[in-house]
């Protein structure tokens, strides 16, 4: 039988992990490591490698090469039931023929603990579903179900929890509400969670780390936050969020700041924010962080990096914000996130406007990567960048 | 005659079916709606009491028949001698009780056989699948009792099987195996493998591959996991495969006849055969015929009742 497992200490870790299907490389060098008690992301579009580098972890897929580690111990060709890992399967799994009071006994039972109903009480108590001990799983809800399931697997205390996309049969709102729960429980017990989506807002409101996945490897790995406001890749400027990709050239310095040329206008950033040794550069700025004048208005306060002689081309106002489309003399169309404060009023398309931003809120990336490269998971249209 | 007339007269009709429910053609008609699912149950209730309810009531009637004083052979009248029943179970005990304990034996080594079988079928093939499960139906293209003839020959006296048995001291060297118990026992197993294996891999094939991994996942090695999960799903397969297998066995006498010794072998389907064919005692067969029925459908409700608090799925 397997060890208990306990928490503390025990990090997961994966080394150098290849999974090939045939001739199909499915993970591809992967390196990660994911430090004992925390809620790690793995993030990406479908088809990424996700799911095999879960199972990879849990045993149920051997890699082709690599080592995958629990705390000290080599756990690369161990067997499933031997391994301190519990996943809850995107499918739920649970087993049909048992209630929901054994569905969440198994893993105890097997190890043959003690207390057993006391255990799977206090779980099903987390997961708010003390009454239904007795139902078979065909009696509950969708969203009964995968609490079910994630009782299931956190009753066994398992060193690392594996989670599937386990939210993605969920409505928006079930959605939400189960992510809050999983964050407390996760805070609760303390446990190692490796959490799977492609579902980008959902890996940022829940992961302390979040590691962005595309075609088998690793774009980047981060704090939400440092993903965001950083991004390494044109992958991850547009796959987390939207970006405005542009075209500059470096043309010198000044003091911390690197000066750039952007379609015949100088723009300035902080130098440390070059994430790419290269002279040609794409430079990206944040929807949100982008601020509209009108030619001739007072633009105090605004940010001192500027781009004159845009072109409002489209607005939709959302409520909590309007999403201008504005194209710039050299035919490229960034987008801009204005905040609703009801001060300003709703530039109509057609109005002449000026880009501002601050410096701090551009980075930088390699002028040969693909600009379009994430978009299309957004089901944007990719747009030609000047 | 415009559609909107056409609409006239159906309603016009319907409302006139809604009083005296004459069964008119319109399919709209609810009294029509009502009476198509008897019309549809028709031909198989005619067929039903044509071949099954007035066989069983002739059959009831003749186990209670006699033959009067005098009467020409095969010629039996109606007396109501419920003895008869008494008479026979006595008389044919023992036979009755070998009918069931060959059947037992021969659908528990089915089973034996047939889930390791359909178990690798349904789950470690791979593209064999469809291939095996035609080698699985191929006797079935050869007719049950050639197939039984064969078996004669593979295990009679100077056959490979009771030769190698011999050398190897398994069997005495002047022991045999056709004509003995184990012979009959071998063959209803053999003849009636399919009736297993079909059911069960028709079972197993529908557990979610998933379910074994979620087992294995939650510290379940592979015996537990057959044992836990597999196995209880894969159970409406092995009920409906053992009554497939245990309820024709038990009635079975070709192979009895064809692989037995016609005295320490002799199941009910023999004793029935040479009663209603050769001996021409009537009542007795119908007695038998009778009491198998009974005895099996008795069997059957307690162990599909026994299955069924299993927790079916
Ligand atoms: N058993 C297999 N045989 C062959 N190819 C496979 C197998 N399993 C996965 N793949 C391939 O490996 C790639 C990665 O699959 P994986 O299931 O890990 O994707 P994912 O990131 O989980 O995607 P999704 O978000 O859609 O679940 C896919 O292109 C898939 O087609
Ligand atoms: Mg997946």
């Amino acid at each position: 039988m397997a060890a208990p497992a306990e928490t503390g200490g025990r990090d997961l870790r994966l080394e150098r992990v290849t999974k090939r299907f045939g001739t199909f490389v499915a993970v591809d060098d992967l390196s990660l490591t994911i430090p004992s008690g925390s809620f790690f992301a793995l993030l990406g579009p479908s088809g990424c490698g996700k799911t095999t580098t879960l199972r990879m972890v849990a045993g149920l897929e051997e890699p082709t090469a690599g080592t995958i580690l629990i705390g000290d111990d080599d756990v690369t060709n161990a067997k499933p039931y031997k391994r301190p890992v519990n996943t809850v399967f995107q499918s739920y799994a649970l087993f049909p023929h048992l209630d929901i009071f054994e569905n969440v006994a198994f893993g105890l039972r097997r190890r043959g603990g003690k207390q057993i109903k006391a255990q799977v009480d206090e779980a099903l108590e987390l997961v708010e579903l003390g009454g239904m001990a007795r139902r078979k799983p065909a009696q509950l809800s969708g969203g009964q179900q995968q609490r079910v399931a994630l009782a299931r697997a956190i009753v066994n205390r398992p060193a690392v929890l594996l989670l599937d996309e386990p939210l993605g049969a969920l409505d928006l709102k079930l959605r939400r509400q189960m992510q809050i729960e999983l964050k407390r429980i996760q805070t609760e017990v303390g446990l190692t969670f490796v959490h799977v989506t492609h579902d980008q807002e959902e890996a940022m409101t829940m992961a302390d780390t979040i590691a962005v996945m595309n075609g088998g490897h690793v774009e980047q790995m981060g704090g939400p936050a440092d993903l965001y406001e950083s991004p390494q890749t044109t992958f991850v400027a547009n796959f987390l969020g939207q970006s405005n990709l542009i075209r500059a050239a470096v043309s010198g310095k000044s003091g911390d700041d690197l000066v750039l040329e952007v379609h015949g206008q100088k723009v300035a950033m902080p130098a440390a924010r070059r994430a790419s040794g290269t002279d040609d550069l794409l430079i990206g700025v944040r929807p949100e962080k982008i601020q509209l004048a009108q030619p001739g208005e007072s633009t105090e306060g605004f940010g001192s990096n500027a781009l004159p002689g845009g072109v409002v081309t489209d607005a939709s106002f959302t409520g909590v914000s309007t999403q201008y489309l504005v194209r710039m003399p050299w035919g490229q169309e960034l987008m801009v996130f204005a905040q609703n404060l009801g001060a300003a009023g709703l530039l109509r398309p057609g109005s002449k406007v000026d880009l501002h931003w601050d410096p701090a809120h551009t980075f930088a990336l390699d002028g040969s990567l693909d600009a379009n490269a994430g978009v299309a998971h957004e089901g944007a249209t990719p747009v030609p960048v000047g | 005659m415009s559609a909107a007339q056409g609409i006239g007269v159906g309603e016009q009709q319907q409302l006139e079916d809604d009083q005296h429910d004459s069964g008119s053609s319109a399919p709209t008609q609810p009294g029509r709606r009502r009476a198509t699912p008897y019309l549809l149950l028709l031909p198989g209730m005619a067929w039903l009491t044509i071949f099954f309810i007035l066989p069983i009531a002739t059959l009831l009637s003749t186990s209670t028949q006699t033959r009067p004083e005098g009467a020409e052979i095969g010629v039996y009248t109606q007396t109501f001698r419920v003895a008869n029943y008494t008479d026979t179970l006595s008389e044919y005990a023992t036979v009755f009780a070998r009918s069931f304990t060959y059947a037992l034996i021969a659908t528990v080594l089915a089973l034996a056989i047939s889930y390791p079988l359909a178990y690798a079928i349904a789950f470690k093939v791979g593209r064999w699948r469809n291939l095996l499960l035609v080698l699985v139906v191929a006797p079935f293209f050869v007719s049950f009792l050639l197939r039984t003839v064969a078996w004669k020959q593979i295990l009679a006296d100077e056959g490979w099987v009771a030769d190698a048995l011999r050398t190897l001291h398994v069997l005495s060297p002047d022991g045999r195996i056709i004509n003995t118990a184990p012979a009959v026992v071998i063959g209803i197993t053999y003849n009636f493998l399919p009736f297993m294996i079909l059911p069960i891999y028709a079972s197993l094939e529908r557990v979610d591959p998933r379910l074994m991994e979620a087992a294995g996942d939650l510290y379940a090695n592979a015996l537990t996991t057959m044992r836990k999960v597999t196995f209880p799903l894969s159970l409406p397969g092995v009920v409906a495969g053992t009554l497939l297998t245990f309820i024709p066995a038990a009635g079975d006498y070709v192979n009895s006849a064809l692989l037995g010794d016609p005295v320490h072998t002799t199941m009910v389907g023999n004793v029935i055969d040479s009663r209603f064919l050769k001996v021409v005692d009537y009542p007795t067969a119908a007695v038998l015929s009778v009491s198998l029925m009974v005895s099996i459908l008795v069997l059957v409700g307690l162990y599909i009742r026994r299955a069924g608090t299993e927790e079916l799925v």
